[in-house]
C-alpha cells in the first residue's frame, strides 16, 4: 500500500529480481516497431516527398481543414456524450441487481462486434427524414441524417463500450466503506458522488474518453452512411483520404493522413498527461 | 449523549443477525462489544450508526428516536477497521471533510476548518502531517487520521469497528492506551467492536459479550471475568475447564464419587462444572476431590499446564500448577476448584 515517493530526476524503475525485463522490453520494442512505427513512418516518408509548399497547400485547403474540423469536432462531442452516459450505464451495471442485467451488460459490447457499416446503415434508416426517429424529429426542425449531428450519433454508438468497459472495473473496486464514512460525516448523496466517487473514477473516465475519442476520429464505416458526405458540411477526414486515393492523388492522401496522425498523437498525449496528473493526485 | 437500544431485531434476507437486543449506554461511557465473528457485534454498531436499519425495535439518542433519522443527520463519528480514508485528499482535507460538506451557516469558514484540522492532528499526535496523502502514512497513522476525522464533526457518539484489527500487535497496544487517554480527555460516548478480549477488558468501562445475535452478558471487566453468567461467557473470556458432573442432594458428583463441592441451590441432574485452570487447590489425598492421570504437561511462562484425564470417560481438563510444585512430577494429580460454577447440561451455549 505504502509507496515511496518517486526520487527526483528520471531513471529506470528498478526491475524486480524475477527475470524477464530484458526479454520482454526487447520484444515489445521490436513488435511495436514492426506493427506501428514502420507503417506510420512510411506515411510520413511518403508525404515528405511532397515538399513544404505542396504540403502546405493541401493542409491549408478549405476542404481539408473543414474535414479535419468535422472529424475532430464530432469525435470530441461524441466522446463527451459517451463519458456522461457511459458512466451512468457502468454505474447501473455495477451498483444494481435487476432482472436482465446480464443481457444489458452483454448488449454494451455489441458496437464492438457489429460491422460498423451495418451500424451506419441501421442508424441512417432510423434517422433519415422518413425513418422512425427522423420522422419524429423532422417537425421539430431537427435534421439528423446527412448532417454533422448524424456523425455524432454514429460515433456515440461506436464509442459507448470504450467508456463503459474502462470505467466499470474501477467502479467495482470502489470501497463501500469510503462512501459510508462520507455519509456518517454528513455528506449527502450528491456530495458523495462529486467529492468522493468522481475523483476516484476520474483516471478511468479520462481513459475511456480518450479511447472513444481516438476511435471516433478514425471511424469510417458507420459514418459515411449517415453523414451524407457533403464537402465543407459533413465530410470527414478519413473519407477525404479515400476520395484522394480514388483519384490516385497519393501525396494528398498521405499528407492529410499525416496531419491527422500528428493531431491525434498530440491530443492523446495531452489526455495522457491529464491522466497521469489526476492519477498522481488521486491515485 | 446517552444511547438506548430497545428490542432491536435485524434480519438480512430473512436470516436473523440480531435477536431482540436491548442495551443502555451511559453518556461518556467507553463500551466494548465483544464476541466471536458472526455474533452480531458489528451489525449492532452499524445499527447505532444508521448504516443499517433495524427490522424491528428502536434506537434512542438521549430521548430522541434516532432510528427515523438518516445517517447524515445522526451526527455519529464512525471509524472503520480499514480506515476508509479519502485517498485523493490530504490528511487535512480528510479531517475537514465533515465540516466542509455542511450547508450555509453551519459550515465554518475555511480558515476555521483548517485550524480545527490541525488542532485535531495535535490531539492524535500527528502534528505537521497536514499535507500528506493517506498512501504516505503507516497503518497506525491512518487510523489516527480516521479517528481525528470522525471527531471533527463533534459527534454525539463515537463508534469504532475493530479499530485496531488491521494493525500489528505493538501498534495495537500503543493505540489502545492512547484511545483511552483521548476518551478520558474528550469524554465522547464511545462504542467499539472487537473480537480481542484482552482489548475489551483492558480498555472498556463496560463490556458487552455477544454470541449468535444475542447479548450474553453486560458488565465491567471484573464482573465478566469473575461472575460469568453463561457457559459461553465462561469459556469465551479467559481460560476455562469444563467437566460433565451430576448434582444430587446438594452435592456435586463425578460418576459415583463426590468431589467435595456442595451446591445446595442447584437443581438435581446432569450439569457442567466450569472453573479456571489457575484457580484450583491442589490436594494430596483424595476424599472429596477431582483426581486424574496426567496426559500432557507443558511449560507456559511462569507456570506449568497439566492436562488431566478424569474418570472412566477420560474427560480432559486443564489445570495450572506452580513450576516447582511436587505434584507436577506425579502421574496422578488431585485437586478441587476454588471458584467454580455449575450450568445445566441440557442447554449448551445458552444462558441459564
Amino acid at each position: 500500500m505504502t509507496t515511496a515517493p518517486a526520487p527526483a530526476g528520471w531513471r529506470f524503475k528498478q526491475p524486480s529480481v524475477i527475470p524477464g525485463f530484458g526479454l520482454t522490453l526487447g520484444f515489445s520494442l521490436a513488435y511495436l516497431t514492426l506493427i506501428i512505427l514502420i507503417p506510420l513512418s512510411g506515411l510520413v516518408w511518403r508525404s515528405a516527398a511532397l515538399g513544404w509548399t505542396d504540403f502546405w497547400a493541401i493542409a491549408a485547403d478549405r476542404r481539408t481543414i473543414n474535414a479535419l474540423e468535422i472529424s475532430f469536432g464530432t469525435a470530441f462531442i461524441a466522446a463527451g456524450v459517451n463519458v456522461v452516459f457511459g458512466t451512468i450505464v457502468a454505474w447501473v451495471l455495477v451498483r444494481y441487481r435487476f432482472p436482465g442485467r446480464r443481457i444489458v451488460d452483454a448488449m454494451v459490447d455489441l458496437p464492438f462486434a457489429l460491422p460498423t457499416a451495418v451500424a451506419g446503415i441501421a442508424l441512417t434508416t432510423l434517422y433519415a427524414p422518413n425513418g422512425w426517429i427522423g420522422k419524429l424529429l423532422m417537425p421539430l426542425g431537427i435534421k439528423v441524417a446527412y448532417t454533422p449531428l448524424g456523425i455524432v450519433i454514429a460515433l456515440v454508438f461506436i464509442g459507448l463500450p470504450f467508456v463503459v468497459r474502462t470505467v466499470q472495473p474501477i467502479m467495482e473496486e470502489l470501497d463501500k466503506e469510503v462512501e459510508e464514512a462520507a455519509a456518517t460525516l454528513g455528506a449527502n448523496r450528491f456530495q458523495i458522488i462529486t467529492r468522493i466517487l468522481f475523483p476516484g473514477l476520474a483516471p478511468a473516465i479520462i481513459t475511456g474518453f480518450s479511447l472513444a475519442f481516438a476511435r471516433g476520429v478514425g471511424e469510417y464505416g458507420s459514418v459515411i452512411f449517415i453523414a451524407g458526405n457533403l464537402p465543407f458540411k459533413s465530410e470527414i477526414a478519413p473519407l477525404l483520404i479515400v476520395i484522394r486515393l480514388e483519384e490516385y492523388n497519393y501525396p494528398a492522401a498521405t499528407a492529410i493522413a499525416a496531419i491527422m496522425l500528428a493531431l491525434s498523437f498530440l491530443m492523446l498525449l495531452v489526455v495522457n498527461l491529464a491522466q497521469s496528473w489526476s492519477r498522481k493526485r488521486y491515485g | 449523549m446517552e444511547v438506548r437500544v430497545a428490542n432491536v431485531r435485524k434480519e438480512f434476507e430473512r436470516f436473523p443477525a440480531l435477536h431482540d437486543v436491548s442495551l443502555d449506554i451511559k453518556s461518556g461511557e467507553l463500551i466494548a462489544l465483544l464476541g466471536p465473528s458472526g455474533s452480531g457485534k458489528t451489525t449492532l454498531l452499524r445499527l447505532i450508526a444508521g448504516l443499517e436499519r433495524p427490522t424491528k425495535g428502536t434506537i434512542f439518542f438521549g430521548d430522541e428516536d434516532a432510528s427515523q433519522k438518516s445517517i447524515q443527520d445522526r451526527n455519529v463519528g464512525f471509524v472503520f477497521q480499514h480506515y476508509a480514508l479519502f485517498r485523493h485528499m490530504t490528511v487535512a482535507d480528510n479531517i475537514g471533510f465533515g465540516l466542509k460538506v455542511r450547508h450555509g451557516a453551519a459550515r465554518p469558514p475555511a480558515q476555521e476548518i483548517r485550524r480545527r484540522a490541525s488542532e485535531l492532528l495535535d490531539l492524535v499526535q500527528l502534528s505537521g502531517l497536514e499535507k500528506r496523502y493517506p498512501a504516505q502514512l503507516s497503518g497506525g497513522q491512518r487510523q489516527r487520521v480516521a479517528l481525528a476525522r470522525a471527531m471533527a464533526i463533534e459527534p454525539k457518539v463515537l463508534l469504532l469497528d475493530e479499530p485496531f484489527g488491521a494493525l500489528d500487535a505493538q501498534v495495537r497496544r500503543e493505540l489502545r492506551r492512547w484511545l483511552r487517554e483521548i476518551h478520558d480527555r474528550t469524554g465522547h460516548t464511545t462504542v467499539f467492536v472487537t473480537h480481542d478480549q484482552e482489548e475489551a477488558l483492558e480498555l472498556a468501562d463496560r463490556v458487552v459479550v455477544m454470541s449468535q445475535g444475542r447479548i450474553e452478558q453486560v458488565g465491567s471487566a471484573d464482573e465478566i471475568y469473575d461472575t460469568p453468567n453463561s457457559p459461553f461467557v465462561y469459556s469465551f473470556i479467559g481460560e476455562s475447564s469444563c467437566l460433565p458432573v451430576k448434582v444430587e442432594s446438594g452435592e456435586v458428583w463425578i460418576a459415583d464419587r463426590s468431589i467435595g463441592l456442595s451446591a445446595p441451590h442447584a437443581a438435581s441432574g446432569d450439569a457442567l462444572l466450569y472453573f479456571r485452570p489457575h484457580d484450583v487447590e491442589l490436594l494430596d489425598g483424595c476424599s472429596g476431590c477431582i483426581a486424574g492421570t496426567v496426559a500432557a504437561s507443558r511449560r507456559v511462562a511462569g507456570t506449568r499446564r497439566v492436562e488431566l484425564e478424569i474418570g472412566g470417560e477420560r474427560q480432559r481438563v486443564e489445570v495450572e500448577l506452580p513450576v516447582d510444585h511436587p505434584a507436577a512430577q506425579k502421574s496422578r494429580v488431585a485437586f478441587r476448584p476454588r471458584r467454580w460454577k455449575l450450568f445445566p447440561a441440557s442447554e449448551p451455549g445458552k444462558a441459564s
